[in-house]
């Protein structure tokens, strides 16, 4: 099962004089920009709240589409790697539990985040690679809970259930990371700086070699590659990235505590990259962005309409619905079937437009 | 359309419009509610709104001669949450101050949050941590409810003098509400001259009790049970199965309409069972009566509970306090709130539940009832109202130094018993 598809955009015209950026297709220019400038038109709550969680909770979920689209692995354990590197940040930075917290500087905690939460990925990884499927599932969820209720009854260093609060980025170059903007910025380069790795891991001969991995491992075993090393590798790499979301994620709940990697919150990365699309990378970060948006106005969908906006979940829950029954892969799937539908509208030889629009 | 998107609370078409007319130029205060409306809480969320509601109906949606409106921002009783809806709140819909949360940890992070908008206020909904208001408290952050430990008060001394439990074991759930909840009760205890000779800690949701039943020494008089909910029927099932024996001693939410309408072998176990709190049903004030009566005649009888939660209550009051302190400025939120906050913090408001007044953290002080569950009509179970603490401090009467060197709540806090006891 092919998850995802490869070289969609035209391979680049010889002698085109721009190099690599002439690949980069309008569009990614477009969005780029209208990124970059978003600060100059929103407001504080849509930069930090909005964008800036979507940010957060897309590098997360794009750990998941990486591990899922290109390993065929649906790991539910991405969360528990992110919470990990934010309960790390907590403990060796500062927060508002001074008797646990060591005060370490912040070019000292944030790389020991990354590589703690990383080796936590890979060892979860060397024991679900066996397992296909369903079973890859099981694995990865039991230990999300068993992560879960470790948090909850330990106090000695996770601190049990309240967890950390105070938990912020530091000061660096004059700014407060934590401001709006500067959190935007902050968010937004770490999105795209995840984005990019995993564009370039996927076209990289590792990336290629796990895509064959992924559609035939008994082939692949048989022209010698190491298939278990291989997808060990992805879960790494895959956790290196659910640590830098999570990392973001706890400066920007300023918290972190058992109930942010419960079940609720694993099961939400799932629904994040189920209904932005598992194909491809920017499908995470869309699914974000409709499940945040969702989370956020749903009560006020409901007081538009005049009914009692305690049944909120219920939007949010037929928001999914919808998208899944329409798309069974999610809002990218959307996006691309229209467009299809409007090209085959369009006779390719004559340049006329098809009755009927086509199938 | 902005207008449709508030959640207006509702008033008969002629009174809104008279009364809009007064108060012509001045634009509505905004009250962000935030509440818990999903989770374990939901049902006492649902009844914390129509509280507020309740409260603003009385006075027929006007406080200070400025219209107010309301909008919901529902939380899961996660601290995170609970900020992402304050933010929300302030940000997006720009209210003037939120009353909410409801759950201790929630009300941690409000803290927290507070801090960072000072031209604006919080009137705590419910929440119960001690933290909240005693470490590092927030200028602008106000709670007219007690906290769980003050809810613990006079119910060790009633078991020491009245019932003569002379030594008891402690079974609590392991979490700050549980820790809180069960100082309270220890200070007092202790002080009274009571012994408490062993504690044990059991994770919220446990559902096996064998291994702490069995250890249950045999030499005590009663059980502490600072369980609540499925948790306290679940013990009290196994317990009755093992032979119970003694008597129990409950915190404050082990004996709410979920314990005692539950069926089986547990409500054997109840009967006699004494539990403290900030309410009782049967309190024969005047006061308390009228406030039940509004609310189970402002409500259909299917969308409501029989008499107002500790929840409802809890909302009930911290509107009644916004109301009155927005009626004490004349409806004036200018200049940062300053003059808001200086009449909340002076306020002496007569509540159902007796007058209550704030301390120099923005803390209440008032008044906590003991009830022990006896049988009722037709053999239900009811609580009945055995005494009663007026005037009960954040300190639980010590200083501020002695109170603080007792530690926060924890596993081990209140350490030294007989300390307590001498004095």
């Amino acid at each position: 099962m092919a998850l995802t598809d490869q070289a969609r955009a035209p391979a680049p015209q010889p002698g085109s004089g721009f190099g690599v950026f002439s690949r980069v297709p309008g569009a990614w220019w477009a969005t780029g920009f209208i990124l970059l400038l978003m600060p100059l038109v929103a407001g504080n709550f849509w930069l930090f709240q909005v964008f800036g969680w979507s940010f957060c909770l897309g590098i997360i979920a794009l750990s998941l589409m990486f591990l899922a689209g290109y390993g065929g692995m649906v790991s539910l354990v991405q969360m528990t790697v992110a919470v990990l590197a934010g309960y790390v940040v907590a403990i060796l930075g500062n927060s508002g539990v001074e008797q646990i917290s060591v005060g370490l500087s912040w070019w000292l905690y944030v790389p020991l985040a990354i590589l703690i939460a990383t080796g936590f990925a890979t060892l979860v990884g060397a024991l679900a690679v066996r397992t296909e499927g369903i079973y890859t599932i099981m694995i990865t969820l039991a230990i999300a809970s068993a992560f879960f209720y470790f948090t909850r009854q330990n106090y000695g260093i996770f601190n049990g259930y309240s967890g950390f609060n105070l938990v912020v980025p530091p000061r660096l170059f004059g700014v407060d990371w934590r401001q709006p903007t500067a959190f935007y910025y902050l968010s937004l380069g770490g999105a795209a700086v995840c984005y990019a790795a995993v564009v370039y891991v996927s076209r990289s001969p590792f990336g290629l070699a796990l895509q064959g991995v992924r559609d035939n491992p008994r082939r692949m075993a048989s022209l010698g590659f190491n298939v278990t090393a291989h997808r060990i590798a992805a879960y790494a790499f895959a956790g290196v990235v659910a640590a830098i979301g999570g990392i973001l994620l706890v400066w920007q709940t300023s918290q972190v505590a058992p109930y942010s990697g419960g079940i609720a919150a694993v099961i939400d990365i799932l629904i994040i990259a189920v209904v932005g699309g598992i194909r491809r990378p920017i499908g995470a970060f869309v699914g974000a962005f409709i499940f945040v948006l969702l989370s956020t106005f749903s009560p006020d969908v409901l007081s538009a309409f005049g009914l009692s906006n305690e049944r909120f979940k219920l939007v949010i829950g037929v928001g999914f619905l919808v998208v899944v029954f329409f798309s069974p892969d999610g809002a990218l799937g959307l996006w691309e079937r229209w467009r299809a539908r409007r090209r085959s509208a369009v006779d390719p030889l004559t340049g006329k437009a098809v009755a009927g629009g086509g199938p | 359309m902005d207008w449709s998107r508030r959640a207006v609370l509702g008033v008969a078409g002629a009174t809104a419009l008279s009364t809009a007319a007064s108060a012509q130029g001045q634009p509505p205060i905004k009250i962000g509610i935030l509440v818990a409306l999903e989770g374990a809480f939901a049902a006492g969320g649902a009844d914390g709104v129509r509280n507020v509601e309740l409260a603003l109906r009385q006075v027929r949606n006007m406080a200070g001669g400025r219209r107010v409106e309301t909008i919901v921002a529902p939380s899961d009783t996660r601290p995170d949450t609970a900020v992402r809806q304050a933010r929300k709140l302030i940000e997006q819909d720009q209210v003037d101050f939120i009353i909410g949360p409801l759950s201790g940890s929630e009300g941690i992070a409000m803290r927290d949050y507070a801090k960072t908008i000072p031209t604006k206020t919080v009137i705590n909904g419910i929440s119960g941590a001690l933290e909240t208001t005693w470490v590092d408290p927030a200028p602008n952050f106000f709670r007219y409810n007690l906290d769980g430990a003050q809810w613990g008060a006079g119910l060790g001394t009633y078991a020491m003098r009245t019932k003569n439990y002379r030594r008891v074991a402690s079974v609590s759930a392991d979490y700050s509400f549980g820790y809180t909840n069960f100082l309270g009760f220890a200070v007092d205890y202790c002080r009274a001259g009571g012994t408490i000779v062993q504690r044990f800690w059991v994770p919220l949701g446990a559902t096996d009790f064998g291994g702490v039943i069995a250890q249950l020494p045999d030499n005590i008089d009663a059980i502490y049970l600072g369980l609540g909910g499925t948790d306290a029927i679940n013990f009290l099932n196994q317990w009755q199965q093992a032979g119970a024996g003694t008597k129990i001693i409950g915190g404050t939410i082990m004996a709410d309409q979920t314990v005692l309408t539950s069926r089986g072998r547990a409500r054997n176990a109840l009967i006699g069972a004494l539990t403290s709190g900030p309410l009782a049903e049967d309190n024969p004030d005047a006061a308390w009566r009228d406030y039940v009566r509004a609310y189970q005649e402002g409500f259909p009888a299917a969308q409501r509970f029989a008499s107002p939660s500790l929840f409802g209550v809890g909302y009930y009051i911290a509107t009644l306090a916004a109301i009155a302190g927005l009626n004490a400025v004349n409806g004036d939120l200018s200049d940062g709130q300053q003059k808001f906050r200086a009449a909340l913090s002076a306020l002496k408001l007569a509540s159902p539940l007796g007058e209550i007044t704030l301390n120099e953290n923005r803390q209440a002080t008032g008044t906590v009832f003991v009830n022990e569950v006896a049988e009722g009509p037709g053999g239900t179970l009811v609580n009945k109202m055995v005494a009663k603490t007026d005037g009960v401090t954040q300190t639980l009467g010590m200083t501020a130094e002695q109170f603080r060197a007792m530690g926060l709540p924890s596993r081990t806090t209140p350490n030294d018993c007989a300390a307590l006891a001498r004095r």
